[in-house]
């Protein structure tokens, strides 16, 4: 040993950090601000704007359910005054936060979001009664593909592989289940076959994207495009002309699970639906387990964030982003099965209609968790939902800016604004050995 | 555990990168692989490693052939790696990080992370780090990370512990503590493969050194070997590596900063109220560990990033807010950090780098159209100027080595009137010779009367070519100093330490490089 190694390391002294490191010089007061001009429309529009002297209704039951529970009535104006009110409370403690540089709660947003819907509502069926149990199980239905598709959005991108082909594999899932439900008559055959379908196209996708290292947003458009192209083709050369065999498919049945289903307004919304929905719940719980719990979400998260960290630990990165290309491929087409077999009834071109994307926005602005995709799928949803409701209702706001919530709460989303948004740091990228 | 490399080759194409090199590491030995950047130290380790498949040769772990496919193999069979740069997933935890590819789990397949813990703390204990398992790896400090590194590769009980540039990232005082780490791991048995092109760093720890040199083997020596016979090795021919440059003769204030203030995306201070000034005729290097604040501040003073407030002014005219163009336009020379990013275009060819900035000069212009036979000239006399090695002025300039690239750049910048040179790692990822000739021009550019701002994390460079050095640290100058300043001060002050605190603590720490110039280590 020499005279040096005795000597003990000299310790850096302890650096005092500049007390305003990190602390921006002005506090941002972007979510305030937002927060409160939509405070000020619940309050001024939704409020003051409601008819005085009326009443809104919402129905909390259904007419089959086993517990009647009488109409929510409340009188709109003073009603929607009072949530526009609570908004503004909630704006302005926002603003008191941001000021002292402190962040305002989540929950307290998802609080401000609910109260400001529900001033809305009130406003919009000033007058009128709506049922809310309809609009909340209108609103899960909706969410169900929609969900699906995001799931198989995260299960690639975890990985680092971008899907733009959640589109086109919903569309070869509903096409499958239409089809083989049709021809063996049994619905949970054509469920089988979604997946299947939508894990074929998985094939193609990983293939040009993993194997060969393709540009993974083209890839993703020409296989939207091959799916519609193709389900068109056969749709027209074989179904239309064989519909009664082809496309008739059997409907699925909503099982009810027993006593969850009698629970008042939230039973017969959550508990007494189909297979593929109850499948939905499982999904999210299993999947986020996987993700976040085990060895191999653990895994594919490296994979997706620095695929040469994992190559060096000696994961092997492209067979990870094959097998999870193929799920979450296989994850979207199962989803494709509910717009046939689970909810319309039949095939029809290019049913997807856009919901693809609509899942990847789900996915971003659920920033890449099953559990946000949910949330975002049913956000979505009851947009969808709400502006059909209002239609049939005729109330003032044209449907058509209800059906643009998603897309512009999605801009929202990415461009920022519900805190930092970040995808897998190396979605989208090839991984290439030296 | 004994490892040997026989007769490795690795070609890429047309280039050797390593050429039948042979290599025996013994047991509980620090071992140094000394040779510059591109002389295939890296690629050698990443064949030793199992990313890369040799074309020739063999490896033998205590005399029995070993086969590596894949990291995977490597790492059971004893061997670890702490790569130049990290691989560290930033949003994973160090437990998380530790763990990954060898998970212990608990009952149902659920990731034992308290087991990732304990066994974080133990080994961080074991080597007196200080590192909290719960930690996410983006926050922390990047000696930190290379703790993490190391504990990764401990955890899977290495044997044989490669470190690649481990130094690159560290202020002195740290690299002081690298290299106590690396002598408590060889106390405990663990080999170590040390790869560097730092001279001082090789005498101070290793136990043998290896020299690489054009993908050869070229000798090996003793730890106690003068530095110039291990550069000379190094290189292939004598060199100096002392700078002879006369006294500074500074005029005026050429470039003068106030309070300038940059703030990064999430409005962090990156640069935070930093004053200065360069005179002409003299050579202001700011010196500080990569990430403090260097590359903001000279992106601030070309107007590629807009300071929140604070004044640059060049001869007394303001150019904050004026465009990088005008700012150019004013005399302002500008080697880039990154030189393959930033300062070439790859692919086209040398001649037209060497105007890349310069086509609205009247020399290179001829009405509307460029003018060929001037840009040819040009490319001509500079390529003789710099002695730039280069197929002709037609070869793509991403083809040249790393040392003629960056001449490529520095030749263009000088090759107009300058008030203001501006240099950011000027001799990065260059061969030793391309160094010794980029510092003489550039100093030669000083004595002409250019105001000369050189930002580079080399403690060597920035005492070699500096009049005065500027310390940054977390966005902030700790101190202006003199160019002469001891390496040890200078560390301290990388670290935040204030210039009094800095002087009394390296006289009484002497860090183990400083010790070995002085003769008084072993």
């Amino acid at each position: 040993m020499s005279t040096v190694v005795e000597k003990p390391a000299p310790t850096p002294a302890p650096v005092p950090a500049p007390a305003a490191q990190s602390v921006s010089v002005r506090p941002s007061l972007r979510i305030p601000i937002i927060l409160g001009v939509l405070a000020l429309v619940a309050l001024a529009v939704f409020g003051f704007g409601a008819k005085s002297g009326v009443d809104s209704t919402f129905g909390l039951s259904l007419r089959a359910d086993a517990v009647q529970l009488s109409p929510l009535v409340v009188a709109s104006r003073p009603t929607a005054i009072v949530l526009g009110v609570l908004c503004v409370a909630i704006a302005a403690f926002a603003f008191w936060q941001a000021v002292k540089h402190r962040r305002t709660p989540a929950w307290l947003l998802a609080v401000f979001g609910v109260l400001w819907v529900f001033a809305f509502l009130v406003w919009a069926v000033a007058g009128k009664a709506t049922s809310l149990v309809d609009l909340l199980q209108g609103s899960l239905l909706l969410a169900v593909p929609l969900a699906f598709g995001a799931f198989g959005g995260v299960l690639c991108e975890r990985a680092g592989v971008v899907n733009i082909a959640i589109e086109g594999q919903l569309l070869v899932g509903a096409f499958a289940a239409a089809v083989v439900a049709s021809v063996t008559g049994n619905v949970y055959a054509g469920l089988l076959a979604a997946p299947v379908a939508g894990w074929l196209l998985g094939l193609l996708l990983a293939l040009f994207t993993v194997k060969y290292a393709v540009n993974q947003i083209i890839v993703g458009v020409v296989l939207n495009v091959l799916a519609v192209g193709l389900t068109s083709f056969l749709f027209s050369a074989v179904l239309k002309p064989n519909a009664a065999t082809l496309n008739t498919p059997p409907l699925m049945k909503p099982i009810g699970i027993p006593l969850l289903e009698k629970i008042p307004l939230l039973g017969p919304v959550l508990f007494d639906q189909t297979v593929i929905v109850y499948a939905m719940y499982v999904a999210v719980v299993v999947l986020t387990v996987l993700l976040f719990r085990t060895r191999w979400g653990l895994r594919v998260r490296a994979v997706g964030e620095h695929p040469e960290a994992a190559d060096t630990v000696g994961i092997d990165v492209n067979r990870t982003r094959w097998r999870n290309v193929l799920a979450g491929s296989a994850t979207a087409g199962f989803g494709g099965a509910f717009l046939t077999i689970g909810y319309v009834g039949q095939f029809g071109q290019e049913m997807s209609g856009g919901r693809g994307y609509i899942a990847l926005a789900a996915m971003i602005l659920g920033r890449w968790t099953p559990i946000g995709s949910l949330g975002a799928a049913l956000l979505f949803g009851f947009a969808t939902k709400l502006a059909s409701a209002l239609s049939v209702l005729g109330t003032p706001v044209p449907s058509q800016f209800m059906l643009m919530l998603p897309y512009v709460l999605t801009i929202f989303a990415v461009a920022g604004f519900v805190g930092r948004v970040r995808a897998p740091a190396a979605s989208g990228v090839p991984y290439l050995k030296g | 555990m004994k490892l040997e490399l026989r007769g490795i080759t690795k070609r890429f194409g047309p280039l050797v990168a390593n050429d039948h090199i042979d290599l025996v590491i013994e047991p509980g030995q620090i071992h140094a692989l000394l040779g510059e950047n591109g002389a295939g130290k890296s690629t050698l380790m990443n064949v030793l490693f199992g990313l890369y498949e040799p074309d020739e040769g063999e490896i033998a772990i205590d005399d029995a052939v070993a086969k590596f496919s894949g990291p995977a193999d490597a790492l059971a069979a004893g061997i670890g790696m702490v790569h130049q740069h990290f691989m560290l997933v930033p949003v994973f935890t160090v437990a998380e990080s530790v763990m990954l590819g060898h998970e212990s789990t608990r009952r149902g397949g659920l990731l034992d992370l308290d087991a990732a813990r304990a066994k974080v703390r133990e080994l961080s204990d074991r080597f007196g780090f200080d590192v909290n398992p719960d930690a996410v790896i983006e926050d922390l400090p990047v000696g930190v990370q290379q703790r993490v590194e190391i504990i990764k590769a401990m955890a899977r009980d290495a044997r044989v512990l490669i470190l690649d540039e481990p130094t690159a990232v560290l202020t002195p005082q740290e690299t002081d503590e690298l290299i106590e780490i690396m002598r408590q791991l060889r106390e405990a048995g663990t080999s170590i493969v040390f790869i560097t092109h730092k001279l001082r760093e090789v005498r101070a720890v290793a136990d043998v050194i290896t020299v690489i040199r054009h993908g050869k083997v070229v000798g090996t020596a003793e730890p106690s070997a003068p530095e110039t016979e291990l550069a000379a090795m190094m290189v292939g021919r004598a060199v100096s590596l002392e700078l002879d440059k006369a006294p500074a003769e500074p005029g005026d204030v050429a470039l003068e900063v106030q309070d300038l203030l940059v703030l990064d995306p999430t409005g962090a201070r990156v640069v935070d109220d930093v004053s200065f000034e360069v005179r002409a005729g003299e050579i202001l290097a700011v010196a500080g560990v990569q990430g403090n604040g260097q590359s903001e501040l000279v992106e601030a003073l070309l107007g590629l990033e807009t300071p929140l407030r604070g004044s640059v002014r060049l001869g007394g005219e303001e150019l904050v807010g004026l465009s990088v163009r005008q700012v150019l336009d004013k005399g302002v020379g500008f080697v880039p950090e990154d030189r393959s990013h930033d300062g070439l275009v790859g692919e086209f060819s040398v001649a037209e780098n060497l105007v890349l900035d310069l086509l609205f000069d009247e020399r290179y212009r001829r009405g509307l159209s460029v003018d060929l036979a001037a840009v040819q000239a040009n490319a001509t006399a500079r390529i003789e100027e710099y002695d730039i090695r280069t197929r002709g002025p037609a070869q793509p300039a991403g083809r040249l080595s790393g040392g003629n690239q960056q001449k490529v750049v520095v030749a263009r910048e000088l090759s107009r009137p300058l008030k203001l040179f501006v240099a950011s790692q000027p001799t990065r990822g260059v061969d030793v010779g391309s160094i010794e000739f980029l510092h003489r021009r550039i100093v030669s550019e000083r004595d002409v009367g250019t105001a000369v701002l050189i930002v580079s994390t080399e403690l060597d460079e920035v005492s070699a070519l500096a009049d005065r050095i500027a310390v940054m640290y977390r966005g902030r100058v700790v101190g202006v100093v003199p160019g002469d300043t001891p390496r040890d001060v200078l560390g301290l002050m990388m670290a935040g330490v204030p210039l009094d605190d800095a002087q009394r603590q390296a006289a009484e720490n002497p860090t183990t490089e400083t010790l070995l110039e002085e003769g008084e280590a072993p």
